[in-house]
């Protein structure tokens, strides 16, 4: 596996754009003498190279620091109080240590799709070769890594070369980590400027991590009519004997799918996961099954239903083991990073460790081999099943009601409870035979069973909720359509000039985990909103399932009713949190197929466009990891607004702009040079959102971008208007400051809005050719 | 006296707000500050305070104190129904940003306020708005009217029984009608 070393000096590299000085980059054998488009100013940028962009962002969306702690607890100086403008005995102060912690959390987020990338590239390699050919979609997808094109000017063709991104990605977070140690950075503003690099890193690592197993795999290729599959609790054939999957790398999964595949048990045995690995699953084989988001572990581990829980990575509950040796169900470990303290068994045959984990000699193993460990999950599974038969822990009627009499009404449960569900409410119901106040919670509860660490009765109330709404779960059957992977560069074409236009009114991205404020129906419900308004909705992740839970007065789920095109009006599951690669890079190909702007290694000017011109949002209204927090710094980066729901306040800081400061608005007109006030566009670039509600509208007006032609900005404005108007119950107070031009006023609100404008004193504008950066001037250029 | 915090682990660090003992505090200070506002999250509409919801009392209070109001998130129109248009409506992150830049001029262009009432938002989310303004806006008071104890106020009520709490809106409402 030798790598041709080839070191670059960029003092050689002329570019249409800039001639870049002292810079060397020192990189495996990637530049690819056959692609012709000339390298941009920044390939494989160090931490610092995108600085002064970050900065130009960061100016018109000042942080707002949201410290969840008082405290820095990091070294044995501390505990430093910070509160106010203490410093602590470093000399940081608070606006310091919260961006720190962002990064912080950026870099673990990164970090994990990174080490999720390598693994995937390391096992694609030794099973598939170096040379295996990265086919993303075919004809179809010719432009098969945006992102990785446009930060690191390479052209990846080969699983081989894949390596080499994923050598720079690695050191770029070393890099970045390290910048986080006492006495390192002390600006809050760099920090952030890092915040974003860890982002753009992550964008990279989803997808070397997608693209590589979209090719070998053989998942759908771009494929809009990807095959719906079954999700939902309801859909498992529970007479089977059931394999659960948890986790978000794919690869021990496949083993499973496999193993039974080759041995002819795959019509015997149920494959089901939850969370990414479940979106994954479904892209390898269309027969595998989903349950549910990261939130419906601990319920369906105590449902008694699966006999062998297999974990890989991330966002795995970590008392797994503890909850599987209550259903008497083995579990597996495959991961390198989640080895939950169990005897590595890789080498020992597999006899032995499936007679070991049947007899129940052994909780569990680790095999860290994705063939071995399909093997053993699906032989144990066909031997326990009879054995085990699905045993459960969720309690009768009868014993709720025997608990709920003995509650002491402490509140601790409530107390506890990250969605303040009124836990001692429905118990007292309970007690008095009436479990309707449970049922009610089952829909809001996230599964996280706080509430049942804080009982200081012990009641296992998550199952209370669980056993009371058993109707309701087990009839949890739902179509989703499976995870597609990239948007195709025909598509891209096809909408490259609406969305820049501002005639297709946004790309809506709904991402992200599962820590919901009032369940995963709000997801569903704006999805369709927006589907119906005519916005190209985009989904991965938990969001992507929620969105599938919920039918209506036919029966149909969202999948099954809106198309899967990238086009208005579609509803597009790209698939797990890597796939979030293709929501980037669709924003990246609109700047490089329709508007033909150089990718390669041309982030900042490629960012400016999409910041200017593409009307994305991205929103994970359940967002709670810090991949989350990682992903959504790869969009701040590439100046794509984040909303987050409530909960994500305690993301700790936001990036929020002021629309009564009109100095931060305005932008070049690249065709003359002139500074040109553009009106607050897009207001906010990370932005938490109190309800449903505010999160519509704010999506709505988050779409609005400085290159809006009138006649899209007048689409623009009317999706924004009449979705204040119906959920906020009267007109926006600000559309002067979205009106560039008359014509930019929607034509059937004429009259009412010229009045508006004109009790504000509005004057009319003009639109630019708008750019953040000076030396996209033509006329200076010239 | 000592309060904790409603949300268990929502501890804060080491300097907490000041337990109201009394409504007369809070009527006190409402009474000696210049530029007071008062800001209602949407829960308002839903939370029971006595015979009424939170929203109908912050009108109550608003008029009677004479405190300009932002409403947040989507409830704006739930001020208009009741007759009441509120001084402005705006996202609870975007009030309390304006809140902690000592150049704001505030709704009216007269400058900055000096004590900020809150009531009617997520408690955890509360409770991180409430960290913003200890830490940066430090010529800020901030009080909550909520029911339970919002550590990062500078003023705030332990957490109560609903009756308890009621009681002590009513007070603090016939009180603050003298000024
Ligand atoms: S890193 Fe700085 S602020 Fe944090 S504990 Fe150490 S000295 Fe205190
Ligand atoms: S398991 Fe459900 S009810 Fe219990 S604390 Fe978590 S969200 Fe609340
Ligand atoms: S914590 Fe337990 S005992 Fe206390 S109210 Fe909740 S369920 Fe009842």
């Amino acid at each position: 596996m030798a790598k041709k070393a080839l070191f670059v000096k960029a003092k050689e590299l002329k570019t249409d754009v800039a001639v870049i000085k002292d810079l060397e980059v020192s990189i495996g054998r990637i530049f690819d003498e056959t692609w012709t488009e000339p390298v941009g100013p920044t390939p494989f940028p160090s931490i610092t190279d995108l600085r002064e962009w970050d900065f130009k962002l960061l100016q018109r969306y000042k942080p707002m620091y949201m410290p969840f702690c008082d405290l820095c607890c990091l070294c044995t100086f501390g505990k430093c109080d910070l509160t106010k403008d203490k410093r602590g005995a470093c000399g940081l102060n608070m606006a310091g240590q919260q961006s720190r912690i962002v990064l912080i959390a950026c870099c673990i987020g990164a970090a994990t799709h990174l080490g999720h990338a390598r693994h995937m590239v390391d096992h694609l390699i030794e099973k598939f070769g170096r040379r295996y050919p990265l086919d993303v979609g075919g004809v179809n997808v010719q432009l098969e890594a945006p992102i990785t094109r446009l930060v690191c000017g390479v052209r990846p063709r080969t699983l081989g070369d894949l390596e080499d991104v994923v050598d720079y990605l690695e050191d770029q977070v070393t890099h970045l980590l390290s910048a986080t140690h006492t006495g390192q950075e002390g600006s809050n503003l760099d920090f952030e400027s890092k915040v974003f690099h860890a982002g753009m890193v992550d964008h990279v690592a989803l997808e070397v991590a997608d693209i590589a197993q979209i090719a070998a795999y053989n998942f759908p290729k771009a494929d809009p009519e990807a095959p719906l599959v079954e999700l939902g609790y309801g859909t498992i054939e529970t007479h089977k004997p059931v394999i659960m999957v948890v986790g978000h790398n794919v690869i021990s999964s496949v083993g499973i799918i496999d193993y039974l595949k080759e041995n002819d048990l795959y019509a015997d045995v149920e494959v089901t996961g939850l969370c990414c690995t479940a979106h994954d699953t479904t892209r390898y084989s269309s027969r595998a099954k989903i349950v549910g988001p990261i939130s419906w572990q601990l319920r369906f581990i105590r449902s008694g239903i699966p006999d062998v829980i297999v974990l890989d990575e991330q966002c795995i509950r970590a008392d797994t083991l503890v909850e599987a040796q209550k259903i008497k169900a083995p579990v597996i470990v495959t991961s390198d990073k989640n080895c939950q303290g169990l005897q590595n068994r890789t080498k020992d045959p597999a006899d032995e460790i499936v007679a070991d984990l049947v007899n129940g000699k052994v909780p569990g193993v680790l095999i860290l081999d994705s063939e071995k460990a399909g093997e053993v999950a699906s032989r144990t599974a066909l031997e326990i099943a009879p054995k085990r038969k699905k045993f459960k822990v969720i309690p009768t009627v009868k014993e709720i009601i025997e608990a709920a009499k003995k509650c002491k009404l402490c509140n601790d449960c409530i107390r506890a409870c990250p969605e303040g569900l009124l836990i001692p409410e429905a118990m007292r119901e309970a007690a008095a035979g009436n479990l309707q106040l449970l049922v009610d919670l089952y829909e809001t509860c996230i599964g996280c069973a706080r509430c049942e660490s804080a009982c200081p009765n012990d009641f296992p109330i998550h199952s209370f909720i669980v056993a009371a709404a058993e109707k309701i779960l087990k009839g949890e059957k739902f179509k989703i359509q499976a995870g597609r992977g990239a948007i195709q560069d025909v598509e891209i074409r096809n909408v490259g000039s609406p969305i820049v236009l501002g005639e297709i009114p946004g790309v809506v991205a709904f991402v992200g985990c599962a820590n919901y404020p009032h369940g995963g129906i709000e997801v569903a419900e704006m999805c369709k909103e927006f589907a119906d308004r005519r916005f190209i909705v985009v989904l991965s992740g938990c969001s992507a399932m929620s969105a599938a839970m919920y039918k209506d007065e036919e029966g149909k789920t969202l999948y099954e009713k809106y198309p899967g095109d990238f086009d208005a009006g579609g509803i597009v599951n790209v698939g797990s949190c890597v796939a979030n690669a293709h929501i980037a890079g669709a924003a990246i190909k609109i700047a490089n197929i329709f508007a033909k702007r150089n990718l390669r290694a041309n982030y900042e000017e490629i960012a400016d466009y999409i910041h200017n011109r593409v009307g994305a949002v991205g929103v994970a209204w359940g967002a709670m990891s810090q991949k989350a927090a990682a992903i959504a710094a790869g969009c701040w980066r590439l100046g794509i607004p984040v909303i987050v729901g409530p909960h994500g306040s305690k993301y700790r800081r936001m990036l929020l702009g002021r629309k009564d400061h009109e100095e931060d608005w305005y932008v070049y007109d690249a065709r003359t040079g002139d500074r040109v006030y553009v009106g607050p566009v897009p207001e906010h670039l990370f932005y938490t959102a109190e309800t449903k509600e505010e999160a519509m509208v704010i999506i709505a007006k988050l779409c609005m971008r400085a290159n809006d032609t009138s006649k899209g900005r007048a689409i623009k404005l009317t999706h924004y208007i009449d979705l204040h108007k119906r959920l906020y119950g009267t007109m926006p107070d600000d559309i002067h400051l979205f009106v560039r031009t008359v014509t930019d006023i929607p034509i059937t609100m004429k009259d009412e809005i010229l009045d508006i404008l004109k009790k504000k004193g509005w004057k009319e504008g003009r639109i630019p050719d708008p750019t953040l950066l000076p030396r996209l001037i033509r006329k200076m250029k010239e | 006296m000592q309060a904790e915090s409603w949300q268990t682990a929502e501890v804060p660090g080491p300097t907490k707000a000041l337990v109201i003992t009394k409504p007369e505090v809070v009527v006190a200070m409402v009474k000696r500050t210049k530029r007071p506002i008062l800001i209602v999250g949407h829960e308002a509409v839903d939370i029971d305070a006595g015979d009424e919801k939170l929203i109908d009392y912050t009108i109550r209070l608003a008029k009677t104190a004479h405190i300009p109001v932002v409403a947040t998130a989507h409830i704006v129109g739930e001020f208009i129904k009741r007759g009441f248009p509120p001084a402005a409506w705006m996202p609870a992150v975007d009030i309390t940003n304006r809140l902690q830049d000592p150049e704001w001029k505030g709704l009216d262009g007269k400058g900055q306020y000096d004590v900020a009432l809150f009531t009617g938002l997520p408690y955890y989310m509360q409770w991180i708005l409430f960290s913003t303004l200890k830490h940066f806006a430090l010529n800020l008071k901030t009080i909550s009217l909520d029911r339970f104890y919002q550590p990062h106020a500078t003023w705030s009520f332990p957490n109560m029984s609903l009756k308890d709490w009621s009681e002590n809106l009513k007070i603090m409402l016939s009180k603050l009608g003298g000024k």
